[in-house]
């Protein structure tokens, strides 16, 4: 008798501090519980391999069901994805689109039953109303703080050539805008040559050269690079054509991942604007939030700084560590 | 039944390789050159200085050191396909093959001590036994080549990223880097790499029965069968061949950006091997093969690129323009399509 007794006040304890700790988490992040489908674009680059492990340990903290899908650059396997979450009942999707176009049937399929659809990093031009927010970096506002360093740097005079990214992709689209618009307030900064080296490292060495061959490289000011893999490959492409990356050609792009400040600490590289990774997070608490039936504001920005090659090597400590 | 063995050692007296006598034996193989030449004409019709070439720093710079340098990596899948094709295959694993001998090489050099000369080998490795997966799919479980390299091609870069772990695997080792970005005698290396690989199996099929073989198996392989031929072994060597290109053009690719790019290294670039042999008038239905006419085919493939980016059209035209100049050589190449055109021209000549 007394030992039952004690059993059920233990096991009311363990109750008690069960209810404790789950409001504990629930203040920490919120969404407990919760199974949320994740489509991601692939892992074409460092930066989102980061973005993914990001999305899944903030999974974990948050004590998420997250399943996780690769889309593997493709959107064919993407909407595949999304139609499975749907067909699962998951009770929110995270969608990582890989190109901007294409989303509305899939969407609405979504909308039909009633599963929220957070868009996060690129944008999507479907029927807003078919999603409930959209979390992702600013990229107009990188390309124009890009921008704004290389006036500066230059004194508003710079021959400019840029390494556009994937061609139709929201990054690329929106840098450019935000580059662009800056540039346009200077007669004497222009960009000369302009490609898609379509994010990677060897298109961007591939396009390099032949801007090297196409201009002048004397007269280049400045390589204005999408994302910072391009710009990797652009510098073995100016080393290896005997000029000194970031001292002869200056160099910005987009994204701080670990090795451009391996490339500023080498002193190849001048500046990088960073690109947060850090998007789970925003995301979960939107999903949480609409949930909760808050009503949501249609873009929740991300901000990211810039970065030199002063703090290069603390950054390339810290995010190399992690 | 005659053993293959033999077969090799009686091979008729090697003939000759003449570029002169197979142009008269078949008009048809001036085409891929004419388009060549015709690209590289247009290219320095729209960039003046295309055909500049400079020295610096002992390397020799320029459009058309690009062409034959970016070029390189397709040259040497077109070189494999050619014979995997003769042979009425077809390997879609290319790619993704270079990803994982990409991998594999940086994820060695960067993580154990092996020698750079040790970690190539193991790499080459990597290919042949990808080739040799091909090869056992489609000569001993008689699988349908397409759906057999699939398999690869859609693991392959699974493969890869597993071994990478998701990360471009960077690494510092000269020489494993000068495999992309050495120079000798102010040649890029991988020009004379693939150029050496070439006259290298161009030698081992056409001084030797081996080239016949290909074609015989790819003509009719029943028929060959029962001419003696171990139709199997000489599939198995095609695949074996195939995967050992792609495990070079994938050194090429890796070290040329000093990291192994899981992800993007070699992405379709199957597709443009298999264009190349096309363009090179090497038939899929198998059968005779050119060899030469392939390398020309990926050089008018990479010409048409390294075109594409000195013009500075903005890159939203990339593709069409490249679609549309594919599609003027392949109908350059149709006779059905140049029939009017010729009697047409023979109407006119004999008007004047």
């Amino acid at each position: 008798m007394r030992s039952r007794k004690l059993l059920f006040s233990v096991l009311v304890l363990m109750l008690v501090m069960f209810g404790v700790f789950a409001t504990a988490f629930a203040q920490e992040g919120g969404g407990a519980g919760l199974t949320i489908g994740f489509s991601q674009v692939g892992s074409e680059s460092a930066w989102r391999t980061s973005f993914t492990e990001a999305v899944i340990a903030e999974a974990e903290a948050r004590g998420i069901n997250l399943l996780f899908s690769d889309g593997q650059q493709r959107q064919e396997n993407q909407i595949a994805a999304l139609r499975s979450f749907i067909a699962q009942g998951v009770d929110a999707i995270i969608l990582a689109p890989v190109v901007e176009t294409g989303w509305d049937e899939v969407l609405q399929e979504a909308a039909d039953n009633e599963i929220p659809v957070v868009i996060v990093d690129r944008n999507v031009t479907a029927d807003p109303s078919l999603y409930i927010t959209r979390v992702s970096s600013d990229f107009v506002h990188e390309g124009r703080l890009a921008a704004a360093w290389l006036v500066q740097a230059t004194a508003g005079q710079c021959d400019i050539v840029e390494l556009q990214g994937t061609v139709g992709s929201s990054a690329a689209l929106d840098r450019q805008q935000g580059f662009n618009d800056v540039i346009a307030l200077f007669p004497n900064m222009q960009i000369v040559q302009s490609q898609s080296g379509d994010f990677t490292r060897t298109n961007g060495k591939e396009v390099m050269e032949s801007f090297l061959n196409a201009v002048d490289p004397s007269t280049i000011c400045a390589v204005w690079a999408h994302n910072d893999d391009m710009l990797i490959g652009a510098i073995e492409a100016m080393k290896e054509a005997g000029l000194d990356p970031a001292q002869d050609i200056l160099t910005i792009s987009v994204d701080a991942i670990p090795d451009i400040f391996q490339a500023m600490v080498d002193g190849d590289a001048n500046a990088t604007v960073e690109l947060s990774p850090n998007m789970g997070g925003p995301a979960f608490d939107a999903v949480v939030a609409y949930l909760a039936g808050e009503t949501l504001p249609a873009w929740i920005p991300v901000a990211g700084g810039i970065y030199f090659p002063d703090t290069a090597a603390e950054e390339l400590a810290a995010r190399s560590g992690s | 039944m005659v053993d293959t063995k033999t077969a090799f050692e009686k091979a008729p007296a090697p003939r000759g390789f003449s570029v002169a006598r197979l142009l008269r034996a078949n008009r048809k193989l001036l085409f891929p050159l004419a388009a060549f030449l015709l690209i590289l004409l247009g290219n320095w019709l729209i960039s003046p200085n295309f055909f500049n070439v400079r020295l610096v720093e002992g390397r020799l710079l320029g459009s058309l050191v690009d062409i034959f340098n970016r070029g390189a990596p397709t040259v040497l899948l077109a070189i494999g396909m050619t014979l995997v094709i003769a042979t009425k295959g077809i390997d879609l694993s290319v790619g993704a093959v270079i990803a994982i001998c990409g991998a594999v090489a940086a994820v060695l050099i960067s993580e154990t001590e092996l020698s750079p000369v040790v970690v190539i080998i193991i790499s080459l490795g990597a290919g042949l036994l990808c080739g040799l997966w091909n090869g056992v799919l489609v000569a001993v479980f008689d699988i349908q080549p397409f759906i057999a390299t699939l398999i690869l091609m859609v693991v392959g870069r699974g493969i890869a990223q597993l071994i990478t772990e998701g990360q471009i695997a960077v690494f510092n080792n000269p020489t494993l880097e000068f495999i992309g970005k050495g120079v000798v005698l102010g040649l890029p290396f991988p020009i004379l790499l693939s150029a050496f690989v070439f006259i290298l199996v161009l030698v081992f099929v056409r001084r030797t029965a081996i080239g016949l073989l290909i074609e015989s198996v790819g003509s009719n392989d029943r028929a060959s069968y029962y001419a003696g031929i171990d139709a199997r072994a000489i599939k198995l060597l095609v695949y074996v061949i195939s995967g050992l290109c792609a495990a070079v053009a994938g050194l090429i690719i890796t070290a040329d950006i000093k990291g192994a790019d899981a992800n993007n290294a070699g992405l379709w670039l199957e597709l443009d091997a298999v264009l190349a042999v096309v363009i090179g008038g090497t038939l899929l239905s198998g059968g005779r093969f050119y060899l030469g006419l392939s390398v020309i085919g990926a050089l008018i493939i990479q010409s048409i690129q390294t075109g594409i980016f000195v013009s500075g059209l903005p890159p939203t035209f990339n593709l069409i323009v490249q679609a549309l100049v594919i599609l003027a050589i392949l109908f350059l190449q149709s006779d059905d399509f140049r029939r009017p055109f010729a009697r047409l021209f023979q109407r006119l000549r004999r008007h004047s």
